[in-house]
């Protein structure tokens, strides 16, 4: 993950966005790769989305985004398709977990989804801990995350941070 | 100040004092993953260059949600499951054996007091012994593969005082149903959710099971039942030192009071569960699928109801009605005492242990246009087969009311 993040293109989707939506279980059990999964991201809630998005594009949700099962492939498809941050008015727990552990920034702000508009830019920058709609200059703060999770994003991720440091993000240095 | 059961099991797992808020490191007592999810987790585990599991003996392995395998990718990862058990030495329990969470409960790993975690979002079901239990995805389990251990934000508790006497044929399906159709999908998100009072203290651990596996329906990180005399029952030889209940002055972010004593049989609708009506108010739904089984609904005390319901009766016709008992234990079970054969009489198709149509993988695909009603755990659009189908969820008795009838029918009236 960079620091800042400015979107290129925002695809919304709605309420109760669930991981059979974004990754159909049938898939989960053909492949564990990220490359093979993106191309059917979505696809239970928009066929051709794979499609549509590109690289550096920015999802936005609604309330309860990554509801059901725990399928970390649901993230792991976004990642592939270079999905490069989610924000919605509030996250499923096991996919908001699951998104930071691959480090996919996933930001929770009920007013910036409300403002937002077709075609708007984003820009999020996790150092200021604020997130700004240019169209409107308005901006938003993101909720701090706990020191270690932040690094933990910071990272790319639970398995490069390990990498990196050779311990878990929660372990004693 | 008093302590809530999940503040209780965190304090001991954390070697602290854990409140609601809080973000604690925990030991982790017994980890379980699965064919859907065990191969991310085992890439995840070697990306780490770990060569050793931190404890052979506390990780369990299923190959339930789509065994035997029908096709040779899937193979592929179910070889990559079991190579991994046996280089590790771990307990693999593989085809035809049963469900994840009914054969956590059934072959002893849970147990009051206990951190029990998954790479499975039903994984919350095991609070119905008096566990902390909750799912979590790959790369947190492989953490654990190598640790033993994870990091919890301690969760606030919403607590369900539920009295009452449920009447005939309304069964813990259709209580927590009901309370899902009340708190809303995300109602209690991150938070704890405990159930308490007459209706679980009358309740038999099955049905407690039922109830604490669909709390992450409604959001939740886990649901919990005191342990009391039936959990003891349940246990057996396995019964703890200690009780698990929170105590009086605990602090709860909600504590909600239900009388269900007129409940009536419930059925959420498609497609959020927590599109939830009385059967009553659903209206005439024809069906061409029936589902009982799944970590939800297929016990011996599932199957002994469909079979009390169905003997001497045919399903209508057209209706293809699926009975998958959770483990091969209650498959033994219902076949020694009768129900087996009363069901395939009536025209039932009896499927081999495991997690059957739930996940839309195999044994009972739906068609665009197709409708079931079934007692597993979710109806999202798609979750049983084309994105055009419909799933109804109740409980066992609604399920084979409908299968006789093949529409969505009131149990009562059978």
């Amino acid at each position: 993950m960079v620091d800042r993040i400015v979107s290129r293109n925002i695809h919304f989707f709605g309420d109760n966005i669930s991981t059979d939506l974004i990754i159909p279980g049938k898939y989960k059990f053909k492949t564990t790769d990220a490359k093979e999964l993106a191309q059917h991201a979505m696809e239970g809630a928009d066929p051709d989305f794979s499609k549509k998005a590109e690289e550096g594009d920015v999802i936005i949700g609604g309330d309860n985004f990554g509801c059901g099962s725990s399928r970390e492939q649901a993230p792991l498809a976004l990642v592939g398709l270079g999905i490069k941050a989610i924000l919605a008015k509030s996250f499923a727990r096991i996919f908001y977990r699951n998104a930071l552990n691959l480090g996919l920034p996933v930001i929770e702000n009920r007013q910036a989804v409300e403002d937002l508009a077709p075609g708007d830019t984003l820009e999020i920058d996790f150092k200021k801990g604020a997130i700004r709609n240019i169209r409107l200059d308005k901006t938003y703060p993101i909720k701090p995350l706990p020191p270690f999770l932040l690094e933990m994003l910071e990272a790319d991720g639970l398995v490069a941070y390990y990498k990196k440091y050779g311990r878990l993000p929660w372990q004693e240095a | 100040m008093g302590q809530t059961i999940v503040e209780k099991i965190l304090s001991k797992a954390s070697h602290g004092k854990a409140e609601a808020g809080d973000i604690v490191v925990a030991d982790i007592d017994y980890i379980m993953a699965h064919d859907g999810t065990a191969p991310l987790a085992i890439e995840a585990f070697r990306e780490f260059g770990a060569k050793k599991v931190w404890d052979k003996d506390r990780i369990i392995l299923f190959i339930d949600h789509n065994a035997p395998s029908d096709f040779e990718e899937l193979s592929t990862l179910h070889k990559l499951m079991r190579n991994f058990a046996k280089e590790q030495d771990i307990k693999l329990y593989d085809v035809g054996q049963g469900v994840c969470h009914q054969l956590m409960p059934e072959q002893g790993y849970v147990r009051p007091g206990y951190v029990v975690v998954g790479a499975d979002s039903h994984t919350c079901t095991y609070g119905a012994l008096g566990a902390f239990s909750t799912g979590l995805g790959s790369s947190d389990v492989a953490a654990i593969f190598l640790s033993g251990k994870l990091w919890f934000r301690v969760p606030e508790t919403m607590k369900f005082v539920l009295e009452g006497k449920l009447p005939r044929m309304v069964a813990p399906k259709d209580v927590i149903l009901y309370l899902i159709g009340e708190t809303g999908a995300d109602g209690a998100t991150y938070k704890s959710v405990e159930f308490a009072s007459t209706i679980m203290e009358n309740m038999p651990v099955d049905g407690r099971l039922t109830v604490c596996n669909m709390a992450v329906e409604m959001g939740a990180k886990n649901g919990v039942v005191a342990t009391d005399e039936e959990t003891f029952k349940f246990l057996g030889e396995r019964r703890p030192g200690e009780d698990y209940v929170s105590d009086e002055d605990a602090v709860y972010a909600s504590v909600k009071e239900y009388d269900l004593g007129g409940l009536e049989p419930q059925v959420a609708c498609p497609s959020m569960v927590d599109n939830v009506k009385p059967v009553s108010e659903v209206g005439k739904v024809e069906i061409d699928q029936a589902v009982l089984g799944s970590c939800t609904n297929g016990r011996a005390s599932d199957l002994a109801i469909a079979a009390k319901m169905i003997k001497g009766k045919k399903i209508a016709e057209g209706v293809r009605f699926l009975v998958v008992p959770a483990s091969q234990k209650v498959y033994l079970d219902a076949l020694r005492r009768g129900f087996i054969e009363t069901l395939l009489e009536a025209g039932a198709t009896v499927c081999n242990p495991g997690c059957g149509p739930c996940c839309g993988l195999h044994q009972g695909i739906l068609a665009a246009g197709e409708v079931a009603i079934s007692t597993t755990n979710r109806n999202f659009v798609g979750r049983m087969g084309s994105r055009e189908s419909k799933i109804y969820l109740a409980s066992p008795a609604t399920v084979t009311a409908s299968a006789l009838k093949g529409v969505i029918t009131d149990p009562r009236g059978i």
